[in-house]
């Protein structure tokens, strides 16, 4: 029932066009995460969804329904805001009732709903409170059962955690994937947070500049990123760029180099083609008995997480630099030469200037 | 607060605040105990006889059918004021709120009525509203509608009112501005999104969160329509024609300045005084009680 189609859509402001063309299509029930940097343009496309923003071109539709030309209340739609968007005049009851009131439901039944949802939420006990009473959480959960009372077809978030410390934001994500696992109702979350992206989303779309640069589940998206912006965009810490050169036979060699430092199979149909070489910090490892190590990093930094330590520094003194994530139980003192390979199917490659996935 | 130790001076303290002292009670209580006093004597025109005769001067005051009719006449004229500029004023902020081309110049013309002085705002709705040479009467003349409030009471009044209000609106526009750009936008949409029109959105959401500063400005402008309005009546209609628009504030200065009945005048200006003491008081007991001040 609440499927959602999104085809072609576009947005200016005046003459400034902030989405260049967004196509999604979210299956019903299921839970799509927007992420992106600021200003990229995910929380304007959700907005349209919401019917907040008018749609300068293209086209949306909800449960198969066009709702271009439609007002917010007749999309079906419940949004959950930032900043929370409770009404601060009304009791938490009354916040929950407002819209249910305006449809005109029976007292009972607008009272049989409104207890369901604070059930569900574990808010019983605020009901006649203030928002102003409560904490962050509580009002975060008060604008949950806000729309949840309305029985959307579609649940719309914009960045809801964000206003939240960091403790409390990783509960109330496990609650709202919980919830929706529960209601089974089709959701569209936006947040720049890449950790909440991973965990919620059944698939991520991955924005920038107006543009999806990936649609795919999590996973796909980090092992396959389709562009170097989303490889280095999802992961933490960020994707290892390298400025290198495919040689002939698929070897990537860095110009300063004699040795190359990798060979990648997939990459021997593009010899002489300038890439952008990608490495995760966590696929960089200390060699194993016997094994050749691919290259020496002069450790210029070490950072001590406990159960990883994080060496940056540069290859074999040359100014590319490389952060590698190691096992904690490893040993690393700053200045030191630590030698390490990687697993030519860990590598992506993209291209120089257009930045797309060639090969790996 | 301030330990003792503070002043090593015993007397430096009270010079301090001597100057403050001294103007206000140079300023605000001697008048006013000048006025208590005065209120309990009869004097002759001519300031040559004065006697003491405690409350006589009251006493009289409610025997007064002008006076009494004086009370209805500001009854109507404050809250009509009060009411007209509050409901002007909140009507052309919700719009200038809408604005997006030109806003800055919208407000700027809808702020320059308060730049006028209150005389000057009574002789241009006066001329407005002459009935021989005012477009507005001329207008309304074309309409059939028979209109002098050279002549006619409740003409007078209705002039009187719009003119007062006129002065008044610029300054609630300002504040209802203010209230209504602090609204966060994510409670219209959430209402949006909840199903409310634009309608039910003012009323429901947008007007109770205006609250304190409808109320504050319900403060405000009911003292305004109470003292301020002096010189609009004084340049209009002289609190004519028959005490149609004698307002009580104007008859004080009438009685006492021009009938030169000095004492019934204090007497007047006191019971005003307790009267805008009661009116603020019951506004801030019963009326700010309905107040959100929200978080």
């Amino acid at each position: 029932m609440g499927a959602i189609g999104i085809r072609d859509v576009r947005k200016s402001f005046g003459r400034t066009q902030v989405i260049h063309g967004v196509d999604l299509d979210v299956a019903d029930g299921e839970f799509i995460v927007v992420v992106g940097p600021s200003g990229c343009g995910k929380s304007t496309l959700l907005r349209m969804v919401a019917g907040l923003e008018e749609i300068t071109e293209g086209e949306i539709a909800i449960a198969g329904r066009s709702v271009n030309k439609l007002e917010p209340k007749e999309r079906g739609i419940a949004m959950v805001f930032q900043n929370y968007a409770l009404y601060p005049h009304m009791s938490v009851y009354a916040n929950m009732a407002y819209g249910l009131k305006i449809a005109r439901k029976p007292k009972d039944e607008i009272d049989r709903r409104v207890r369901e949802a604070a059930r569900i939420l574990a808010i019983e006990d605020y009901l006649e409170r203030r928002p102003g009473q409560l904490s962050g959480g509580q009002r975060q959960r008060v604008a949950m059962g806000r729309a949840i009372v309305r029985d959307p077809s579609v649940f719309l978030f914009d960045e809801p955690l964000s206003n939240l410390d960091a403790k409390l934001r990783v509960q109330m994500r496990l609650e709202i994937k919980q919830l929706q696992r529960r209601l089974g109702t089709t959701s569209l979350y936006v947040t720049h947070d890449q950790v909440e992206a991973m965990t919620l989303a059944d698939r991520l779309v991955v924005m920038n500049a107006g543009v999806a640069e990936q649609i795919d589940t999590p996973l796909e998206v980090y092992q396959r990123p389709a562009t170097r912006f989303v490889a280095g965009f999802i992961g933490s810490p960020a994707m290892n760029f390298l400025d290198a050169r495919i040689a002939e036979g698929g070897d990537l060699r860095l110009p300063e180099l004699e040795d190359p430092l990798a060979r990648h199979p997939g990459a021997s149909n593009h010899a002489g083609r300038a890439v952008s070489l990608g490495v995760r910090p966590e696929h960089l490892r200390p060699p194993e008995n016997g094994e050749a190590p691919g290259f020496q990093l002069s450790v210029d930094l070490v950072e001590t997480l406990g159960a990883d330590t994080l060496a940056h520094g540069r290859i074999d003194d040359t100014r590319h630099e490389l952060t590698a994530r190691l096992p904690g139980t490893h040993k690393v003192a700053e200045g030191e030469r630590v030698p390490l390979t990687v697993d030519a199917s860990a590598l992506h490659l993209f291209d120089a200037q257009s930045g797309q996935r060639i090969a790996g | 607060m301030l330990k003792r130790v503070h002043f090593k001076h015993p007397v430096l303290p009270y010079l301090l605040v001597a100057p403050q002292l001294a103007v206000t009670l140079i300023f605000f209580i001697w008048p006013a105990a000048q006025a208590l006093w005065q209120s309990m004597l009869v004097q002759d025109a001519f300031g040559l006889g004065t006697q003491f005769v405690w409350f006589q001067n009251y006493l009289e005051l409610w025997g007064d059918p002008q006076y009494l009719n004086s009370i209805k006449v500001t009854a109507i004229f404050t809250i009509s004021v009060t009411a007209l500029g509050i409901g002007s004023g909140l009507f052309l902020a919700t719009m200038a709120d809408r604005v997006i081309r030109f806003a800055s110049g919208y407000r700027t013309l809808l702020i320059t009525p308060y730049a006028v002085a209150p005389a000057v705002a009574g002789v241009l709705w006066l001329f407005l509203f002459n009935p021989t040479v005012g477009i507005l009467a001329y207008l309304m003349q074309g309409m059939g509608i028979a209109w002098n409030p050279l002549v006619n009471g409740e003409d007078a009044m209705i002039m009187v009112i719009i003119a007062a209000a006129w002065k008044q609106v610029s300054y609630n526009f300002v504040f209802f501005l203010a209230g209504l750009q602090s609204i966060p936008r994510s409670l219209i949409e959430a209402a949006a999104i909840d199903g409310a029109g634009p309608f039910r959105r003012f009323w429901t959401v947008i007007f109770p969160l205006l609250s304190p500063t409808t109320f504050f400005l319900m403060v405000v402008n009911l003292v305004y329509a109470f003292f301020e309005t002096f010189a609009t009546i004084h340049a209009t209609t002289s609190g004519g024609p028959s005490n149609a628009t004698n307002i009580m504030v104007y008859k004080v200065y009438k009685d006492g300045f021009v009938g030169l009945d000095l004492g019934s005048s204090a007497a007047q200006s006191v019971v005003l005084m307790f009267i805008v003491i009661a009116l603020t008081v019951v506004q801030f007991r019963y009326v700010e009680r309905r107040v959100e001040y929200g978080t």
